[in-house]
């Protein structure tokens, strides 16, 4: 038994290991910047999955593209090749490789030789060809961009001319695709390491320890809290000015918010909107932001009654004021939208005129329609925040109100996310909110999911509206090679898509990215990824 | 004793079933889709969909996918989680060390202060003390844990300054994982900053999780004991000259313990499920955060693995807490 004096010894001994672990954390080492991630990454391979989150994690540190995009733009620019040609018919594209560009090496590999056309081949192929060596492990492992970008049509073969030189052979013009190249799933991967993990007889170890050629290589991933990258001495750029990177996994975005305040993270990913002024009064923050390359709508189904008369979705769209709705909802945080297509994105059509709030010339459009009584009808409502629609509920019922003004009575309906989309594609809906947020900064990418006749039958236009004349505009302007020539058809497209009204077009909505004072040269990308390769770190007093 | 342990074991059989089925059952009713999940507002390209739905063994009726999930999990396999194509027991036993270091220290937490508090409320009873007590362990009890949580680290950690925000360690240190758990890992690597760290990192998921489980201890505690203090047998010693101290330690604690003891047992089921919530804002890195993920995720080998594994283990302390009555008083006896 102890005597008292030695229990009091005790217990102040014990009071002072509790208190000495109050203390905070030593200051982090010198150039380790930590960003406070909103997840952790589905895997560390950049062609078998499809979110965002993964893609942070992945491709943007660790790999790089043939063409990417400028930080901050969708201008596509050299990367892994150093120039590319088109042919005159647009279907053919011919790749100069950059030479000397290293890959990154761990623990059980050591590359002999630099990036060059294998690789290439290699990257595409094990998507593209089924019976490829590399092409299926385990099952449930697909190549989800590849195959939902349709790209089995688009792209015929690969060739090697030499070391330094590819051609990628079309089945049709199609001028999105050089943009379809810089996008996240056309990541270069390591012919020699697949080899080499092959040989050793463990090839899924190449899709967990990647390899690859960006400007950081990958130290240690521990699921759901930490993923660690160190800068990569030779990256072809030139090495990054921070020395570590961390990933914080922190699910929550309050948590985030908090560790940001206490100095526990640099950046944060995806903020409340509901944070933002309090942040914006924290002197130790700064607030990026930058117009979404996205859309919010809402979609009515032609197919259905009384939606098929133009002059219906017309006044519908007279009766919907937007500018509430983007206070009310957006909290002021977007811009009213016109087009399909964000003002940022070229071809963005600025002359086309929106459709004013006016209720007494709807209620004259749905008389003329033959509706002077107005009708009910079911509207759908997004069950989840998006990036385009912070609030999918609020939305939906301040336009019940403003619809029930010309006598239209919506009833609103949602489902589970994955049950809504599901849904949508059936042609269910009569009316219903949707969006996009675009993943390659061609326009392309906005009108042919969302507005072509092909994604009628694919379930992505969910208006299940398919226009002639605009459908010709949008199909010659993919086969047309130069970019000015484009921009005109798609001015044109949108005018027809305003006067046809399918849509409701709500709102683009900004993007904002918390991070703290001491970051130096963080810019925000445009198609909403996270990139640590510029930046450094103030020295601290 | 023996035969109750073999009773006991015979019973986990139906509950085996019980818990595979309604596992099955409740991720299976929810609506959603596991595929496609996988796929945002592009949508996916209908031969992946039906590709994957075969892969995955979603393209057979419900009750085959029952049955042969049940013949796979008697030979062992709890599949591989339909995101990351992971091992779903690889997932769950990285995950594991977290979730019981967490666990073991709010239930630490809950015994330590809760024990006392309701001794000391039983034997000051009607005082200011026990009023205090009963009360903050009235308002503990109802305490949401996600509010608390926050509630915890606005306080604490942006206000004071005190106690990091989240996470099991600060970034620094990348103390290699060999037990998962990371107090253990610490001190193995001899880093004794990690350590400390580590130990800040504890505290405030500790009373969040720790502090329902507190507050039924307590309560439990002081009932318990004001019944047995009324007991003659109480009276007898304290008639017989006995201190204080010894009357109500020795002769009416170990008697009020018994019911104290299941409470504490349950409590593990209940840690296990507040750990879902506690893990998810503290971005703790344990099993909790990781199955309410699957769960949005529609994960169904990643649910009902999960829900299968953490079954087991409540089954087993329940079993361990029954065996323990006999220990702390001799006059139960398993037949």
């Amino acid at each position: 038994m102890p005597t008292p004096d030695q229990f009091r010894l005790r217990a102040g001994a014990l009071a002072a290991l509790a208190l000495s672990a109050l203390v905070a954390a030593p200051a982090l080492a010198k150039g380790t910047l930590v960003y406070c991630s909103e997840g952790s990454p589905e895997g560390f391979q950049p062609q078998f999955f499809s979110t965002g989150t993964t893609f942070d994690a992945v491709s943007v540190p660790m790999f790089n593209r043939l063409v990417e995009f400028e930080i901050g733009t969708t201008n596509i620019v050299p990367a892994l090749a150093e120039s590319w040609t088109v042919s005159p018919d647009g279907k053919t594209y011919t790749f100069k490789l950059r030479k000397g560009v290293k890959f990154h090496s761990n623990a059980n590999f050591k590359p002999s030789r630099d990036f060059n056309a294998d690789d290439v081949l290699f990257s595409w192929y094990r998507m593209a060809d089924d019976n490829h060596p590399f092409h299926k492990f385990t099952a449930g492992q697909t190549y989800a961009y590849f195959d939902d970008m349709g790209m089995k049509n688009i792209v015929d073969k690969v060739e090697k001319i030499d070391d330094y030189t590819v051609r990628y052979a079309l089945k049709r013009p199609e001028a999105p695709f050089l943009a379809d190249m810089a996008m996240d799933f056309a990541s270069i991967l390591s012919k020699e390491y697949f080899e080499a993990m092959l040989k050793k007889g463990t090839p899924n170890a190449a899709d967990v320890y990647p390899i690859g050629t960006g400007p950081f290589e990958f130290v240690s991933y521990q699921k759901d809290a930490t993923i660690r990258y160190k800068a990569f001495d030779k990256h072809w750029k030139g090495r990054p000015k921070i020395d570590n990177l961390v990933y914080s996994i922190t699910r929550d975005a309050t948590a985030r918010y908090a560790k940001l305040k206490t100095g526990e993270c640099h950046v944060m990913a995806f903020p409340k909107p509901a944070d933002l002024d309090e942040m914006r009064k924290d002197p130790q923050l700064t607030i990026q932001q930058k117009e979404g390359l996205n859309i919010g709508y809402v979609a009515f189904n032609v197919e259905k009654k009384p939606f098929d008369n133009k002059l219906v979705r017309q006044a519908l769209n007279l009766a919907t004021n937007k500018e509430a709705i983007l206070k009310a909802v957006y909290q002021g945080n977007g811009q009213v939208a016109k087009n399909p297509i964000p003002p940022i994105l070229w071809g963005y059509n600025n002359a086309v005129q929106d459709y004013p709030y006016d209720p007494v010339k709807a209620k004259q459009l749905l008389a003329q329609a033959g509706y002077a009584n107005g009708f009910e009808m079911d509207l759908w409502y997004l069950p989840v925040t998006r990036p385009y629609n912070p609030d999918g509920k609020r939305m939906a019922e301040l336009i019940q109100a403003d619809w029930e003004k010309i006598g239209v009575k919506a009833k609103l309906i949602t489902y589970e996310w994955a049950e809504y989309r599901k849904r949508s594609k059936t042609g269910e809906q009569a009316a219903m909110m949707f969006g996009w947020s675009g993943d390659n900064g061609d326009p392309d990418n906005f009108f042919v999911p969302l507005l072509g006749c092909e994604a009628v039958k694919g379930g992505g236009n969910v208006a299940r509206w398919c226009n002639k004349p605009f459908e010709d505009l949008i199909i010659k302007a993919a086969q047309t090679p130069k970019q000015v020539d484009r921009a005109k058809l798609y001015e044109q497209a949108q005018v027809i898509v305003k006067e046809e009204a399918p849509w409701i077009t709500i709102a683009h909505s900004v993007r904002f990215d918390p991070l703290r004072k001491e970051v130096l040269g963080y810019k925000m990308d445009a198609t909403a990824h996270h990139y640590f390769n510029n930046v450094d770190l103030a020295k601290q007093p | 004793m023996f035969g109750f342990v073999l009773r006991r074991v015979a019973l986990i059989v139906p509950t085996f079933v019980g818990v595979t089925l309604l596992a099955f059952a409740l991720i299976h009713l929810i609506p959603g889709d596991p595929v496609e999940n996988l796929s945002g507002e592009r949508g996916m390209d209908p031969e992946r969909r039906a590709r994957l739905l075969h892969e995955f063994g979603l393209d057979r009726p419900l009750a085959v996918q029952y049955a042969s999930y049940v013949g796979q999990v008697l030979r062992g396999d709890l599949g591989s989680s339909l995101t990351t194509h992971e091992s779903v027991a690889r997932e769950f036993a990285t995950l594991f060390p977290a979730t019981v270091e967490l666990a073991f220290f709010a239930l630490l937490f809950a015994v330590v202060v809760g024990l006392p508090a309701g001794i000391l409320a039983a034997v000051k009873r009607n005082t200011a003390a026990d009023y205090t007590v009963m009360g903050l362990s009235l308002t503990g009890y109802s305490m949401p844990i996600f509010w608390w949580a926050l509630l915890l680290i606005l306080f604490f950690s942006v206000q004071l300054g005190w106690t990091p925000v989240s996470g099991r360690i600060a970034v620094q240190y990348d103390v290699p994982m060999t037990t998962g758990f990371m107090l253990i890992d610490t001190l193995r690597a001899g880093d004794m900053a990690a350590f400390r760290s580590a130990l800040s990192h504890l505290i405030l998921p500790t009373i969040a999780l720790g502090t329902i489980p507190l507050a039924v201890i307590a309560r439990m505690t002081r009932s318990s004991m004001l019944e047995v203090l009324r007991e003659d047998y109480v009276r007898a010693a304290r008639a017989k000259g006995l201190p204080r101290w010894r009357v109500i330690v020795v002769h009416a604690l170990r008697n009020a313990l018994i019911p104290v003891i299941t409470v504490v047992g349950l409590q593990v089921g209940l840690l296990l499920s507040g750990a879902i919530l506690t893990e998810t804002i503290f971005s703790w890195p344990g099993v909790g955060n990781w199955l309410i993920h699957g769960v949005q995720s529609r994960d169904y080998p990643v649910v009902q693995g999960g829900i299968l594994l953490i079954a087991a283990i409540v089954i087993t302390v329940n079993l361990i807490v029954d065996m323990l009555y006999g220990v702390i008083n001799p006059r139960i006896r398993h037949a």
